[in-house]
């Protein structure tokens, strides 16, 4: 399965994002902001984490704005597979692909640490494959999501503690649909042994499954 | 100040002044002046320092690059060069931190990407006043901030460094800056110009008003009262056109579309211009009315000091400039043709039609006077008498109070606002000895750290560079990693003053003897002088950052206990004393001179101990002593442990003295034969064993006891309690 995995200027985590893709047996490619589509035989996308834009405006706001999101966009409606990560998942809540916002963490400082999620929603076709829990690390600014728990489709809470002070503890949501998953924690840092979990590797077996 | 000479308003001596005329041949123009004042500087020209450096090893057949180009590099096997480089910003970080430390990073970085290198890791080295000092809270907190700001948006994880805090830098904070990168040996980069008629293209930012006679105003003369005008000296940063640039170079030189490649660092454009045509034998001839800027109607020399961060200057072929701009224009980077290579020798930069300067480049670059530095020896203090350090009447509460000291308590603070993962390489994270990041898609791992021993090279510098060194070495060898080289930043005070003069040329000297028995060249380095105040002088810093490598990713060793059950060692033969330990806290007394052959032998013997996978931990002991050594690895671990300190002299000297080649260890129950046979002549000592969730530490007949939780939250409390 082909993973589209999307480049902004500022974009940081694209590189380990689509090594954890190949980790979970899919493929690679990479689109640019400014490309009108996806590249040929795309199955997913993957927004990775970064500054894209430098977080000029808001974390996210210029990229939802760039000509390769009305591409995810329809992808997303056609059913698609899409997950944002960390920037990512910003950039899919500026462009209105997932409910709520993400505010500076309540420590008004970047928080770089490992922390446990429990995994509230194992039921969309991205999470189904998910233990109940998973250890990752979180490294942002603006992490805090803030948003209506009860609208929204919770499928990531902080596990025991809530570390930037996000409503409800929640760390990552998805559409209605479950084909849209955003979580500020980064699963792409989790695929390995070496780096101390390999808790992240089912989130990319789903998004390069064709299951 | 006005009333003053043009020549002496920008810093040069008179007798610097009378010699410019004799090197061009006629009288400077202001901008020529200008231009000379800032090469000529202490920071651009180590002309206090450039005898006392030549001291250094500098080779070895790993060198690829030596000193001289923008980074040095070493060869890690498989075809891949590792270049490194240690720089200061001392002086704009005291004027102002954010700003000032954010752009120690910013120029750090090209340097590695000016030699074509891919940055992959990032270290600070960190020393402020004392915490109870509202200035120095101000100037920790925001040059922290100011790191993690530029840092994490640059994409290069922060992966270690250190922090001290003592009074004698309350006046000159010290922000120094590491970074590692990695390069194929075919393509390294220089700063070489080559062939005449070539294009320059100018690359990245605008040209603005900022860090106009950074190099000179702030980075070579005494910090004083006026340090609040200095502020428009101090260069600003912006991460987000770092990183398009990072992107875009390692793009422009995939594509090998550079001939030569420069960072505009200190003194700017004259200072770019200058080298590539120093160092290729070549000149160059520049057209200001096309650079750039960020204003109408900057004048010529303004344009030609500025500091603007974000810039590289790059010989093309002129067949290559087309594919060039395309590549920065998606990057939406400026490139800018803006002259050209010729063969006259001389840097010519015209502006309006009018040349507003012409000078021979390595008039600018090399013929700076060099002055020899005038040591005046000092007389080594006698060691400490015990007597007059009074005993602690509760061990453990000194055990706790020195877990709180934000000297020796956890760095979490600092390390948890930087990004010390992106990249997914970092395999041994900050708050251990040293950071292990796997080299890109390969299973070998390069282990990074920064150190230095202040208060030892203050009493007694040859042994404290030495100390230094060895510190550094070990703390890679704690993970497994053989040392392989060293790049070094040597922060001092006034050297024209005979006692730092020696100090100067004592430590150097001590730093090249353990690097010598090391085997670990020099490749690189920076030197910040003039760190000193009315009040205050700094202690002599000579920071080293140092690279290992590691063999097998998957071996490197931590620092924090592993299993329940297994033997606690104390490795090597170093005797624990108080002489200006962080314990007494005062630069006092004269510790022990590190042992060359002792200090080898024990770094050898840690490096093959983790590649026979041996050890479950390794933990250099340190600041603290080993009291701290041991609560370190039971925290990090989460496992309590039982000790018996080998007996010394005084209860609180076998706990918090420091001294030399010493390394807390734990193993198997089955690897201690294997462990005991390999240490061989070295001392290996079981101490105890890893259990239960208490620190219990048996010294001199009593015995203290700390739960794991009392122990972690006196440690995590260090900083942010000193802080709040």
């Amino acid at each position: 399965m082909s993973v589209a995995v999307v480049r902004f200027p500022g974009s940081l985590d694209h590189d380990s994002a689509a090594r954890a893709v190949v980790a979970a047996g899919g493929t690679a490619t990479f689109a640019w902001q400014d490309d009108a589509e996806l590249p040929p035989g795309t199955d997913a996308v993957l927004i990775p984490g970064g500054f894209s834009y430098g977080d000029h405006l808001r974390p996210g706001a210029i990229a939802s704005r760039a000509p390769i999101m009305d591409a995810v966009r329809r992808h997303a409606g056609a059913g698609g597979r899409v997950l944002g990560i960390c920037n990512g998942f910003q950039v899919l809540c500026e462009a209105g692909l997932l409910p709520g916002a993400l505010r500076p963490n309540a420590t008004l400082s970047f928080v770089c640490r490992q922390v446990q999620l429990d995994v509230a929603d194992g039921s969309t076709i991205l999470t189904r494959g998910m233990g109940a829990t998973m250890s990752v690390p979180i490294k942002n600014h603006d992490g805090a999501w803030y948003g209506d728990p009860a609208a929204a489709r919770v499928v990531f809470r902080y596990r025991g503690e809530n570390p930037l002070g996000s409503t409800d503890a929640v760390a990552g949501v998805a559409n209605a649909r479950g084909n849209v998953v955003g979580l500020m924690p980064h699963p792409e840092e989790a695929v390995d042994p070496l780096l101390g979990s390999t808790d992240g590797l089912p989130l990319f077996r789903a998004l390069a499954s064709r299951a | 100040m006005s009333d003053l000479p043009l020549h002496r308003q920008l810093g040069l001596t008179d007798s610097e002044n009378e010699l410019i005329p004799r090197l061009i041949g006629r009288d400077p123009s202001p901008a020529e002046l200008m231009m000379f004042s800032l090469m000529w500087s202490e920071h651009c020209s180590y002309k206090h320092s450039k005898p006392v450096l030549r001291r250094f090893p500098t080779s070895g057949e790993r060198v690829l690059q030596g000193p001289g180009e923008n980074a040095g590099a070493v060869d890690v096997g498989g075809g891949l060069a590792v270049a490194l480089k240690v720089e200061s910003h001392n002086h704009p970080s005291a004027v102002e931190p954010f700003e000032g430390a954010a752009t120690g990073v910013g120029g750090i970085v090209r340097d590695i990407l000016a030699v074509g290198a891919k940055p992959v890791a990032l270290l600070n080295s960190l020393r402020f006043g004392e915490l109870s000092s509202a200035r120095s809270r101000h100037l920790f907190a925001r040059a922290v901030k100011g790191i993690g700001t530029y840092g994490n948006c640059i994409g290069v994880p922060t992966v270690g460094g250190e922090i001290m805090f003592d009074d004698r830098y309350e006046d000159s904070c010290l922000v120094n800056a590491m970074c590692v990168g990695v390069v194929g040996h075919g393509d390294m980069l220089s700063c070489a110009a080559r062939t005449p008629g070539n294009p320059l293209v100018l690359i990245g930012n605008r040209t603005g008003r900022d860090g106009i006679g950074g190099a000179s105003i702030l980075a070579s003369a005494e910090l004083g009262d006026d340090d609040a005008d200095k502020r428009p000296s101090v260069q600003v940063g912006d991460p987000f056109t770092e990183r398009k640039l990072i992107d875009c170079c390692l793009e422009l030189a995939a594509e090998g579309l550079f001939v030569a490649f420069q960072d505009l660092g200190a003194a700017g454009l004259t200072s770019a211009a200058s080298e590539m045509a120093a160092k290729g034998g070549r000149g160059l001839d520049i057209d200001l009315d096309l650079v750039p800027l960020r204003e109408e109607g900057m004048p010529a020399p303004e344009i030609l000091v500025s500091e603007s961060q974000e810039r590289m200057l790059a010989e093309v072929l002129p067949a290559d400039v087309q594919r060039v701009r395309e590549i920065c224009t998606r990057w939406q980077l400026d490139a800018t043709v803006i002259g050209h290579v010729t063969d006259t020798g001389h840097f010519v930069a015209r502006h309006r039609g009018e040349v507003v300067a012409d000078i021979p480049a390595a008039a600018l670059t090399d013929d700076a006077p060099v002055y020899g530095v005038e040591p005046q020896s000092q007389a080594l203090p006698a060691p400490i008498d015990l007597a007059s350090v009074p005993a602690p009447e509760d061990l453990r509460a000194a055990w706790v109070s020195m877990l709180r000291r934000p000297n020796l308590g956890s760095a979490r603070w600092v390390y948890q606002q930087y990004d010390h993962l992106v990249g997914a390489n970092t395999i041994v994270r900050p708050g251990g000895d040293a950071a292990v990041v796997r080299l890109p898609g390969r299973h070998d791992a390069i282990a990074v750290t920064t150190d230095c021993r202040p208060r030892h090279c203050e009493v007694d510098p040859r042994a404290g560079g030495k100390a230094t060194a060895f510190e550094a070495a070990r703390n890679l060898a704690c993970t497994g990693a053989r040392p392989i080289a060293a790049s070094d930043c040597l922060n001092f005070a006034n050297p024209e003053k005979g006692p730092t003069a020696w100090r100067l040329v004592e430590v150097v000297e001590g730093l090249s003897l353990a690097l010598e028995a090391l085997g670990v060249p020099v490749v690189s380095g920076n030197v910040s002088l003039y760190n000193e105040s009315p009040a205050r002088a700094i202690y002599p810093t000579p920071v080293v950052g140092m690279v290992g490598r590691i063999d097998n990713a998957g071996k490197a060793v931590r620092i924090g206990f592993r299993n329940d059950g297994d033997l606690v060692l104390l490795l090597g033969d170093g005797v624990p004393r108080l002489d200006a330990s962080e314990y007494l806290g005062r630069a006092e007394g004269r510790p022990p001179e590190p042992d060359a052959d002792e200090e080898v032998a024990l770094i050898d013997l840690l490096i093959r101990a983790a590649e026979a996978g041996l050890l479950e931990s390794a933990h250099d002991v340190s600041d603290g002593g080993i009291a701290l050594a041991v609560t370190e690895s039971a925290i990090t671990g989460g496992r309590g442990c039982q000790v018996t300190l080998p007996s010394g002299r005084r209860a609180d000297e076998d706990l918090f003295g420091e001294g030399g080649a010493r390394v807390l260890v734990s193993c198997r129950p089955s690897a201690l034969p294997g462990l005991l046979e390999m240490a061989g002549m070295v001392n290996a000592a079981p101490i105890g064993l890893v259990t239960g969730d208490e620190v219990r530490v048996t010294v001199a007949g009593e015995t203290l006891a700390l739960g794991l939780d009392e122990a972690r939250d006196a440690y995590e409390a260090a900083i942010p309690g000193a802080l709040a």
